[in-house]
């Protein structure tokens, strides 16, 4: 539906999670966007209740009450448009209920046409159950079995460049009719199958599986192997999923005629505002939402000069309670045990976690308790952050000419493109991180789990609204926009860490900062950590400072070695951190010196008390 | 939000428990309703498709995949057994020692044939699976070609986590209160076939004897994490259990670590020595979770709703008896002596809204109220 964007005043927007339907109300007043109240309730998508919307309407009455402003008629039916001091313009909402939207990918190859298959559901905000491809290293019949028992909402299946071989993509399709695939959700219609590969291979593709599956043809997800081509699958994976996916989860068929814009899955939404805000600002960011269960990573690199590209990987294994446990059993219990200033018995700790996992609702009344969860939350990040490394590369599988210049700077195909130097900003979210009870835990967690270099700006999401926002986005950009910078980023600082090592003691680098009151100048050495006050202005955006600073002669700082910065850095709640703990960034292996090393960080930054950690 | 606490995990001594007994597939159901079941009673059967297994013939006779069809001997359906000759490639100049054969790997018919990718998928004979009834009790409900509901009166007890099926077995009480750990000395031959009751922890070589003297379950307050993960020889991630298979189910009533089962539990168990129970240690901890668990089929019309022990539902209030699930209080048991509405500052520095409870001991102390969980009575 078609709206003046002009006359827009007052936006509605719900998100329907698998626990808990979140709603906000945006006004425009004097001139900006802002948030005026956040309201929640039980979702109702399971039994007694199976009706999505007596859970949005339970969310929209609170937001209503707050507000002071009437939502709902006396039919229960949300007013639209707003007039005289009631109802709203536009209303949307995003959804991951019901497990949000399962996909099976399928390729040829499991580094290039899967890959990208991969990648384009992952954008539309998919949890991938599983990827299989010609070389995936399982014998036909276990990928015959795997795809029978999965049963994904959606199958997208892509292999071969426009004009290439065939057999290959014909053979996955083959296995997938044999394992005959049922949906996850309702038993009345066929599995929606999207192929995006090779256009020559559509009527053998027809014949093997149309009579099977309710097949959907797109453009090639992989024309030229130089090339991705993620779009038409991403929209037709979007379309799919409110075609079958949404409309067989109970209520979502009323939800769907009551939102102004479709409902987008909610990693998606995430995913579309994070990819506004750095194509409007042309900066590089990356975005992480810790979950209970599972870890969300997005980012927008643009190497060379690209356009932003953009990828999610979802670390379904990695979260904070139901997957607390998976978390520790994936980083290894020394990995968890370096970040805490205290020793811990190992049996305890195990028996914690576990506890954790099987109660997930509880929450750290104790310091230990605190600390300890916020050095597994640091290692979830990390393993999150290394599997997006992996899989945000550039393209696989295409040849590079070179020249002789080149001799001695060979990216390899398929190098990552996340580059830690050129990231301008980091956006943390998720419990953990949102509700840290002092703003430096969040900042020195992002800071130890993506180890930023050179010049970072750090920010969590004050009340996870960035579904919403995602999906306004689609709708009124500049509307997500000013409420994102304003009411949704809590802005932390900025983190200025030199790459690079030096002896122990020795300068890592030196700064001149003119802050408000006054300019500063000084040194910071290898293994120190410094917090500078640069708080945020009366309009609530990071106050700015310029800077001069010179990293030591083999250091850099993202003008080359030893080359001087000159920047505008950005304030925020916390400050500005200068880190010389240096890139790559070591822990001191003998127990004594390490936890000494990380009282003294935690006191500088102010990360606990100094009490609590003399007690510990 | 409504409902700031957990509520507690159901131990009843009189409850209606029905189970839904459904196949994977649509297939025959053999009970009907108002016919008495039995654990090992089986109630409904289908078969699986069979295995596949493709084979590129294409590339075993050398031919181009568009020839192939012109070589099959079998064509799609057509029943084969291992060993059988699907396929053979025209002789060359009429010599039958120049000719190529593909062969089936497997007994069960001709699935496919495909003449853009040369391969021949086999599909292997259906696999039969039974479902069975899991409880002593009635068939209430049959759902054609799908299973059936079986119902019972029984005392029914909610564990935390488990690990291991569906078994069954008669409660053998080993240990003399809650509060005793369970070891190796408690468990000997005559716990063979029974379910084993113990207080707090179980020892990882109780459990090892418990398998051993072939004990179909045991139940008891805890488990070390360290314990479980040698004795499975795995650290489970994520709370998904039930398809382990030890030869023995186990059911954890309170948690991990040092930890008594709850005096109710413990005293209900007690009073059913003897008798038969049937148990569970399916768990899932996400959306749509699912608790392992303890049945004691009892006598008694399942068609009378009105026998159902009373359950007092008042939510958490004052006087409402809890457990604390999170240190430093862990496992600790009192009451509620506070109800304080506006949020608390904990030591850890975060903001939560709290209660005050008084320890069976006597001693007060404020936790938040996401860390304690109601004891339903």
């Amino acid at each position: 539906m078609k709206k003046d964007l002009d006359k827009i005043n007052v936006i509605l927007a719900t998100d329907c999670g698998s626990t808990t339907t979140k709603a906000i109300l945006i006004e425009k007043r004097e001139g900006s966007y802002r948030l005026i109240a956040r309201g929640e309730a039980p979702t109702t998508v399971e039994a007694p209740f199976e009706d999505v919307t007596m859970g949005v309407l339970n969310a929209v009455a609170e937001v209503g009450e707050l507000s002071e402003r009437k939502l709902l008629d006396e039919d229960d039916k949300i007013i639209t448009p707003a007039d005289n001091g009631v109802g709203c313009d536009i209303y949307i909402s995003t959804s991951s209920a019901g497990g949000g939207l399962q996909m099976m990918v399928a390729g040829v190859v499991r580094s290039m046409t899967a890959e990208s298959a991969e990648r384009a559901a992952l954008g539309a905000g998919a949890i991938v159950m599983d990827v299989i491809a010609s070389n995936d290293k399982r014998r036909p019949h276990q990928q015959i079995e795997r795809i029978r028992h999965l049963r994904p909402d959606m199958i997208l299946l892509s292999g071969g460049i426009d004009g290439g071989t065939t057999s290959h993509v014909v053979e996955i399709a083959e296995l997938i009719s044999a394992a005959d695939p049922k949906p996850r959700l309702g038993s009345g219609y066929q599995l929606p199958v999207i192929f995006a590969g090779n256009i020559e291979a559509r009527d053998a593709i027809k014949d093997t599986l149309s009579n099977k599956v309710d097949l959907g043809i797109v453009d090639n997800i992989r024309p030229i192997l130089e090339r991705e081509n993620l779009l038409p699958a991403r929209e037709k994976i979007h379309d799919l999923f409110m075609e079958h996916v949404m409309a067989q989860a109970p209520g979502y068929r009323k939800l769907m005629e009551w939102t102004d814009a479709p409902i987008m899955p909610t990693p998606g939404a995430v995913g579309a505002i994070i990819k506004t805000i750095a194509d409007l600002e042309n900066i590089e960011a990356v975005g992480v939402d810790i979950g209970g269960a599972t870890t969300d990573v997005f980012s927008v690199f643009r190497p060379e000069g690209a356009e932003g590209i953009f990828n999610r990987t979802v670390s379904a294994n990695l979260g904070m309670s139901y997957s607390v446990s998976n978390v520790f059993a994936e980083a290894t219990l020394p990995n968890v045990m370096r970040w805490m200033p205290f020793d811990m018995d190992e049996r305890d700790l195990r028996n914690r976690v576990k506890n954790k996992m099987i109660r997930p609702t509880t929450i750290p009344q104790s310091m230990e308790e605190l600390i300890y969860e916020q050095a597994i939350a640091k290692e979830a990040l990390r393993l999150a952050f290394v599997q997006h490394k992996s899989f945000a590369t550039v393209l696989k599988g295409v040849q590079k000419q070179r020249t002789i210049a080149d001799a001695f700077d060979q990216d390899a195909s398929g190098a990552t493109i996340v580059n830690m130097m050129t990231l301008d900003m980091l956006v943390g979210s998720g419990g953990v991180l949102s509700h840290a009870p002092r703003r430096q835990q969040a900042g020195l967690m992002l800071i130890d789990a993506f180890l930023p270099e050179g010049i970072t700006r750090l920010a969590v999401d004050s009340i996870f609204m960035m579904p919403q926002l995602g999906v306004l986005s689609t709708l009124h950009a500049q509307a997500a926009t000013e409420v994102f910078n304003k009411d949704c980023l809590i802005h932390l600082g900025t983190c200025v860490a030199p790459t690079g090592v030096v002896k122990k003691g020795g300068e890592m680098m030196s700064y001149e900062i003119h802050l408000p009151d006054g300019k500063v100048s000084g040194k910071i050495n290898y293994g120190e950590m410094k917090l500078l006050k640069l708080g945020l202005g009366e309009d609530g955006l990071p106050m700015k400072a310029r800077a001069i600073l010179e990293p030591a002669r083999h250091l850099e700082l993202g003008s080359g070695k030893g080359n001087k910065v000159e920047a505008e850095l950005s304030g925020g709640v916390v400050g500005l951190i200068l880190d010389g703990r240096g890139r790559p960034f070591v822990l001191p292996t003998d127990d004594k010196e390490r936890i000494a090393a990380l009282k003294r960080w935690m006191l500088e930054l102010n990360i606990y008390s100094p009490e609590a950690l003399e007690n510990l | 939000m409504a409902h700031a606490y957990t509520p507690g995990l159901k131990v009843s001594k009189k409850l209606l428990v029905t189970k839904k007994r459904i196949l994977p597939l649509k297939g025959e159901v053999v009970a009907k309703v108002g016919d008495k079941a039995h654990p090992d009673m089986v109630v409904a059967r289908t078969y699986l498709p069979g295995d596949v297994e493709p084979i590129n013939v294409a590339n075993q006779l050398g031919l181009p995949p568009e020839d192939i069809e012109s070589c099959m001997l079998k064509k799609i359906g057509d029943p084969i057994s291992e060993g059988d000759v699907i396929a053979r490639s025209k002789p060359l100049f009429g010599i039958k020692w120049f000719s190529s054969e593909s062969k089936s790997t497997l007994e069960g018919t001709v699935e496919s044939i495909s003449s853009v990718t040369g391969q021949v998928l086999l599909r292997g004979k259906p696999i039969p699976v039974e479902v069975k009834a899991y409880l002593e009790g009635e068939i209430v409900e049959v759902f054609e070609q799908e299973g059936v509901a079986v119902c019972t009166w029984g005392s029914f007890i909610q564990g935390i986590f488990g690990i291991g099926g569906e078994t069954h077995g008669n409660i053998k009480v080993v240990v003399p209160d809650n509060t005793t750990t369970l070891e190796d000395k408690h468990i000997d031959e005559s716990c063979k076939g029974c379910i084993v009751i113990g207080g707090s922890r179980v020892t990882a070589d109780a459990l090892k004897k418990a398998i051993k003297v072939e004990a179909t379950g045991v139940v008891t307050g805890g488990f070390d994490d360290k314990d479980l993960r040698d004795f499975l020889g795995y650290d489970i991630g994520v709370a998904i259990t039930g398809s382990e298979d030890l030869g023995t189910t186990l059911v954890i009533t309170e948690g991990f670590g040092d930890i008594s089962m709850a005096q109710k539990t413990f005293e209900l168990l007690k009073s059913k020595d003897g008798e038969m129970a049937c148990i569970n240690g399916a768990t899932q901890i996400r959306a749509g979770v699912i608790r392992p668990e303890v049945v004691i089929p009892l006598e008694g019309d399942v068609h009378d709703k009105q026998a159902a022990e009373e359950v007092e539902q008042h939510g958490l209030v004052i006087g409402s008896p809890i457990r604390v699930i999170r240190h430093p209080y862990f496992g600790r048991l009192g009451q509620v002596s506070g109800l304080p509405s506006p949020l608390q500052v904990l030591e850890s520095e975060s903001k939560a809204r709290v209660l005050e409870v008084t320890f069976d001991a006597g001693e007060k102390a404020i936790v938040p109220r996401a860390n304690v969980e109601l004891i339903e009575s």
